[in-house]
């Protein structure tokens, strides 16, 4: 298995990008193209309540971890998660500063509503890995608030998912190396993209430049 | 496509540029005279001689807004800019390009092939239009050579030829450049380029003209991560914008020098607007520089269908659109690169 040095890390958070469509994620993540909209600015707003690091709180048991900066070697990937619940549990680990033994939840805000892709459950998926890597212990639940519907929705991180996510991260790690842009169709998501100004999809389905220049010419 | 936004032109020389909350506010002699929302800017040029805030030009880094710092005189001093954009590896591809006359050669073509498409094509716009006040003939003639002169380009296989029908072929445009003037005779009138002074009404608007073009095309390329500064057609000389110069070359008839003949023409400028040294060098009244930068905004929100694109987009967006084009040609989105053809 590979396994890779820190120095070739990518960011977590590009899954979701990755998932939603290759061409954005290599936009954001090679080209470091990012245009900032409504959407996104809305969603660093979120991600500001719910990021501080330094809040650290203990309800009925459960500790709340924010902004919980993670890794996977496994992966290459690093990025944070928002809110990481430990729920004390006899299979889990032992916590520095706390009693007894804890088994990890990760907690992803959203800012919309939940997507009919797999994009957010991946990003997810790959957060329960890092922390499966960093605390050496078992991770199958995860949790979406979406801030839209203002609910939450719990999720199964099964086997299957973490296939399909280190299968995920492989192929962005073999994309990165050779700073690949990927050409992809385009399609409905287009619409949604925040990327769409620079992509420009319909570019791709123009007409050649050498016939362009022709037609042009010939007139 | 992006949205185009502001750009805020600062003539009076003794302004000085400040930062308050979120806004850029214009001093002058320790009174505020303006404020503007950086939200609303895109970029800002200036022409004053005091400068601006280190806490402005802070906070306009943090919004990809450019600062432009020009002479009282509108000569290029240098811009300040926020961390570089775009990819190393789009970069890396420029100057490999760059580096090799064969690539050189093929996109400095078709920025030559969109200057002389774009000459020709505003000549032949004069015959259209005000064809009992010019000579035909020698409009016709002059467009005919600009066709051979284009078929002559897209054979031409390395740079030395291709600047030197590039030569030939100016040449031939600029000398019908003083019948396009069919206004204010007495007082605008082309004899030849002179820079540096400019000797002429005519040669000083186009010089300042040329810069805001310049400014606005450098500006457009480091928004797409190119290196404004290394070209294919202008070889690399340390502080110019060769590859803006590159760029510019198709939008210099479309673009800068029909704003000029229109400025003239509906006598939008007077000869009053000018003073000439005793050097002979002509420079322009603030009062004048201001109204033509006004102008020269209101040109920018005018909306066209990019011929390659096929979008409506402003022709303030033009030189965007083409270090997009250009970018994604380096990138190998495209097979080449598509000049703006414009008729």
């Amino acid at each position: 298995m590979t396994v890779y040095d820190s120095s070739e890390f990518l960011s977590l958070s590009g899954i979701q990008h990755f998932e939603f469509c290759e061409r954005q994620w290599a936009l954001i993540h090679i080209e470091q193209e990012w245009e900032e909209n409504v959407l996104t600015i809305e969603g660093n707003q979120l991600h500001e309540r719910t990021d501080d690091p330094f809040i650290r709180e203990k309800r009925k048991g459960v500790l709340y971890v924010r902004g919980l900066p993670v890794h996977s070697a496994i992966l290459g990937l690093t990025g944070i998660c928002d809110v990481v619940e430990f729920y004390k549990d006899e299979n889990g680990v032992t916590l520095d500063k706390e009693e007894g033994k804890y088994l990890p939840i990760p907690v992803e805000y959203k800012r919309g509503k939940p997507k009919k892709d797999q994009s957010d459950i991946f990003q997810l998926t790959a957060q329960a890995i890092c922390l499966e890597d960093m605390l050496f212990c078992k991770v199958s639940q995860g949790s979406l608030f979406y801030h839209e519907i203002r609910r939450r929705i719990d999720v199964e991180i099964t086997e299957e998912l973490k296939k399909q996510v280190k299968e995920t991260a492989r192929r962005m790690h073999e994309y990165y190396q050779r700073r690949h842009t990927p050409r992809v169709k385009t399609g409905k998501h287009c619409k949604n993209c925040s990327l769409r100004h620079i992509c420009l999809p319909e570019l791709l389905t123009k007409e050649s430049v050498a016939s362009y220049m022709k037609r042009m010419l010939a007139e | 496509m992006k949205k185009l936004l502001n750009t805020l032109y600062i003539t009076l020389p003794d302004a000085y540029l400040a930062l308050k909350g979120e806004n850029v506010v214009i001093v002058q002699d320790e009174e505020v005279i303006g404020r503007v929302p950086l939200h609303n800017l895109e970029a800002i040029c200036t022409f004053g001689r005091q400068g601006a805030s280190p806490a402005l030009m802070a906070a306009c880094m943090e919004k990809s807004i450019a600062i432009t710092f020009l002479s009282t005189s509108g000569r290029f001093r240098g811009r300040v800019i926020g961390s570089t954009k775009g990819n190393v590896t789009l970069r890396r591809t420029q100057y490999r390009f760059a580096d090799d006359e064969e690539k050189s050669t093929e996109i400095s073509k078709h920025f030559l092939i969109g200057k002389l498409y774009n000459a020709k094509w505003s000549l032949e716009r004069i015959t259209r239009d005000h064809a009992l006040r010019i000579d035909l003939e020698k409009f016709k003639t002059k467009s005919a050579f600009l066709s051979e002169s284009i078929q002559q380009l897209t054979v031409a296989d390395n740079l030395e030829v291709l600047r030197g029908i590039e030569g030939n072929a100016a040449s031939a445009y600029f000398s019908v450049m003083d019948d396009m003037i069919l206004q204010q005779k007495e007082d605008f009138f082309y004899k030849g380029r002179s820079r540096r002074p400019p000797l002429d009404n005519v040669n000083a608007l186009l010089s300042f003209v040329y810069t805001l073009l310049a400014s606005d095309v450098g500006a457009a390329l480091e928004t797409v991560g190119l290196d404004a500064y290394v070209g294919f057609l202008h070889r690399d000389r340390p502080g110019r914008m060769s590859l803006a110069l590159d760029v510019m070359e198709e939008l210099r008839s479309v673009y800068a020098d029909r704003f000029v003949l229109s400025l003239i023409n509906k006598k939008q400028v007077q000869a009053s607007d000018f003073l000439k040294k005793e050097s002979g060098a002509v420079i322009m009244t603030d009062k004048a520089r201001k109204e033509i930068l006004q102008l020269w905004q209101k040109r920018k929100e005018e909306q066209i269908t990019h011929p390659f694109l096929k979008e409506k987009i402003s022709w303030g967006l033009v030189p965007h659109a083409q270090a997009m084009l250009l970018a994604r040609f380096l990138r190998g989105d495209l097979d080449a690169y598509p000049p703006f053809l414009w008729k």
